[in-house]
């Protein structure tokens, strides 16, 4: 549920853009969300239309670019996609430590 | 059709909050005020763990914004205990953010001590939003299994220290500590992790140990 003020915040940030580039309408809003952003992409798509309404961004397209989470294995150094209750990485067995892959969650750029 | 133009802005979403962070973090710093983000799972042992540590905490002055969906139950058991403590109501948001922190800060009015904000209780959202906080103290339990580093990574790795609380039953249930430690280390190489007992108010000691050396570090 705590996607409705994020959501909000994406439409200003992208609107505040628009007017600086003297463009009326937003088009195409390209998001960033890694999966352990804590954000649900899908809920975000879910209020985007109803927040966006009477804004710039009305009619603007949602790009959300997902990002899977990587580890980096503090033995050999590779990235790798954990499995479920292990950080072990699966080239060397090291242990895998958390890196900023996959809690990205940034506007990349807006289309107008 | 003309095509469209692109605009870089690579802004992250989170900015608003981290800003407000920073300003609570740096003015309650100039009050010599070491602030911390209490997170845990809703019936960890948050409240009482409080409770345990401010009992302790004889020659620093502690304060306490209790964060909850709804009620104020949390507040008025420390009122009772003579702790300064306020009450922020989020009426239905998971989690704290920084503007809420810094209205309750000004209401407050505080120098030099302890400010813990307890968040709302979930294992989640509240690590992902810093609220002016100096360090994150998280508290896990034995009851809630073993395996909660691995379900919920980002508390653990967001996390200064940790508390392994209700540790009295660990004769009772079971809870494997060699894979949740190692769970932990995985994420986090530095926080300590302090077992304690909110019944049988073991370990608080240390726990108030390590707060009353940061603030004092804080303040010099």
């Amino acid at each position: 549920m705590h996607e409705y003020p994020i959501t909000q915040r994406i439409i200003e940030i992208a609107g505040e853009y628009a007017e600086k580039n003297h463009a009326e309408e937003v088009k195409v809003i390209h998001l960033v969300v890694g999966d352990t952003c804590g954000y649900v992409a899908s809920s975000i798509e879910l209020y985007f239309d109803i927040i966006a309404e009477g804004t710039p961004c009305e009619k603007a397209k949602l790009h959300i670019k997902r990002v899977t989470p990587e580890l980096k294995c503090s033995a050999c150094g590779k990235l790798f996609v954990r499995k479920p209750f292990t950080f072990e990485c699966p080239f060397c067995k090291g242990e895998g430590r958390p890196t900023e892959i996959g809690q990205e969650f940034y506007i990349k750029s807006i289309e107008v | 059709m003309s095509e469209n133009k692109e605009i870089e802005i690579m802004q992250s979403v989170y900015d608003k909050n981290d800003q407000v962070a920073s300003q609570i973090n740096a003015s309650l710093t100039s009050k010599g005020i070491y602030a911390i983000n209490v997170m845990g799972a809703p019936g960890a042992g948050k409240t009482t763990s409080l409770i345990q540590i401010i009992k302790r905490l004889t020659d620093v002055t502690s304060y306490v914004i209790e964060g909850d969906i709804e009620a104020d139950f949390d507040t008025k058991t420390l009122q009772s205990l003579g702790v300064k403590a306020i009450q922020i109501n989020t009426g239905g948001a998971c989690h704290l953010d920084s503007p809420l922190i810094g209205e309750a800060v000004d209401e407050l009015n505080i120098s030099d001590g302890v400010l813990f904000i307890e968040n709302i209780g979930n294992l989640v959202c509240p690590a992902e939003f810093m609220i002016g906080e100096h360090a994150k103290m998280l508290i896990s339990t034995v009851t809630e299994g073993s395996d909660k580093p691995y379900k919920y990574p980002l508390a653990f790795e967001k996390a200064d220290l940790i508390l392994l609380n209700k540790c009295d039953l660990l004769p009772y249930i079971d809870f494997d500590e060699d894979f949740f430690m190692k769970g932990v280390r995985a994420l986090n190489q530095t926080a300590p992790v302090i077992k304690v007992s909110g019944k049988t108010e073991e370990g608080y000691e240390k726990v108030v140990e390590w707060i009353v050396e940061k603030t004092r570090s804080l303040q010099k």
